[in-house]
């Protein structure tokens, strides 16, 4: 296979890297990154464990290939936390709330709410369900996680 | 997990340069626009390309617009992109609806119509809508493009007429004639992500006419003819639709699978025909449930 020489901005800093046509970008980001925010789940799209933004819209990072990423913007929690208005609005929000506890999904789903308030900032509840729809919580029941991202948004 | 499948990955910058590849390689090529599915096939092993062909770099198949009665959606407009359009949600509703339904966000900001019938699984909730706006799928290979209707595309479960040097340029849709009203009515085992356990999509137009179509029904989505020979020309009595209901059970074959056994889709593609019927005439008039809710119960 022939490698492929990529760059790409991740959470804000320049990356150069050589990768291949094989490897997905999920596995770039934590293996040879150092991201750990975004977790290998379900590894088929199904649980947005694994969610990063990318030019701004969140995605799947196990169903992209990183040679994909080559140009783009990426930003996982680790920069959203200081880049994105929301999102430690919400970090907070949810710890406050007790809106996860493993937190395994909690990532992608800060990421999903990030992306929801900053396109729609008064959502209803519905709208909210249906932002995080695709990510999946064992231990919540979800009504925290809804309730904490309702009262971000209320600023309480 | 990693992809363990080798394969060379090119982005081509221009139609000629991706039709070349695709003429080299023909069927040991595949084309990436969302890769939604491709990826996950390709870690799984169900394809085994020699190379992955990115097309993401050809700005003539990207975005959609109406010119004329006629819409079309370029191959790498996302599902994101159509649920954001007010054209979309205002002059063709019904692809609107669908288009929601499709997995979740995150899935939705990448995947593409194309992408949804190049899989040609028999839940595609697109494909229904497409059925509706008689849609035509264009397709280019290095001895010019083709128009295939929607209704010949689906050849077989996860089977296009697409030919292995072949590529989908856009899918055209036509606006209806006439004032009309629809419904795509998705049945899954829970609210949120599944695929379908069925799908009935319905327009009801102005002049009492009406179409129907189906996914996850058959082994292929598509169009129910004799369902709508039953409606068309008449008001929703009671007899008109129990004449319906028995019709429609005459054009699906659906299977018994681990998302629903065959008898439970049988009976709900009954339920559904009429409440999605019920919503699109009053959607007609201008009332009903806002495009886009929960409309199956």
């Amino acid at each position: 296979m022939k490698k492929h020489n990529i760059q790409f901005r991740l959470n804000g800093e320049k990356i150069a890297i050589e990768v291949e046509p094989n490897d997905v970008l999920l596995d770039v980001l934590r293996g040879r990154l150092g991201i750990k925010s975004p977790k290998v789940g379900c590894d088929r799209g199904d649980c947005g464990t694994c969610t990063v933004l990318l030019d701004g819209k969140t995605i799947r990072s196990c169903l992209a290939l990183a040679v994909e990423a080559d140009g783009a913007e990426l930003v996982t929690l680790e920069g959203a936390n200081s880049s994105r208005k929301w999102t430690q609005k919400l970090q907070k929000k949810f710890h406050e709330k007790n809106a996860f506890q493993c937190g395994f999904c909690a990532p992608g789903v800060i990421l999903s709410a990030t992306e929801l308030l900053e396109t729609n900032p008064k959502p209803s509840e519905h709208e909210i369900k249906e932002a995080i729809a695709g990510n999946l919580c064992r231990c919540t029941g979800y009504e925290p996680i809804v309730e904490a991202i309702a009262e971000t948004v209320k600023g309480k | 997990m990693p992809i363990t499948a080798e394969f060379e990955y090119v982005k081509p910058k221009d139609m000629d340069e991706a039709l070349r590849v695709f003429s080299l390689y023909k069927d040991k090529a595949r084309a990436l626009a969302g890769g939604t599915d491709l990826i996950v096939h390709l870690k799984e092993g169900l394809a085994k390309p020699e190379v992955v062909v990115d097309l993401k770099a050809l700005k003539e198949l990207s975005g959609f617009g109406l010119k004329g009665s006629a819409l079309r959606i370029g191959a790498l407009a996302t599902f994101a992109e159509l649920i954001a359009s007010p054209l979309i949600k205002t002059k063709f509703p019904v692809l609107w609806e669908a288009s929601q339904t499709v997995a979740s966000v995150g899935v939705r900001n990448r995947a593409t119509v194309a992408g949804n019938i190049c899989s040609a699984v028999p839940s595609a909730d697109s494909a229904p809508a497409l059925a509706l706006y008689e849609a035509e799928v264009l397709v280019r290979g290095r001895n010019g493009e083709r128009r295939i209707p929607i209704g010949g595309w689906f050849t077989g479960p996860k089977k296009t007429a697409l030919l292995p040097d072949e590529i989908v340029t856009c899918v055209e849709l036509k606006l209806p004639a006439k004032k009309h009203g629809g419904c795509y009515m998705k049945l899954a085992r829970y609210e949120g992500e599944d695929l379908a356990q069925g799908g009935v999509a319905v327009l009801a137009l102005a002049d009492n006419t009406y179409r129907v179509a189906v996914c996850a029904l058959g082994p292929v989505p598509g169009r129910c003819p004799k369902t709508e020979a039953v409606l068309n020309g008449n008001k929703l009595s009671d007899k008109v639709l129990a004449q319906a209901k028995e019709a429609i059970l005459k054009e699906i074959s659906p299977i018994g699978d681990i998302r629903s056994s065959k008898e439970y889709r049988l009976h709900m593609a009954q339920i559904m025909l009429e409440r999605s019927l019920g919503h699109a005439v009053t959607r007609l008039f201008g009332k009903g449930p806002a495009y886009g809710t929960e409309n199956i119960a």
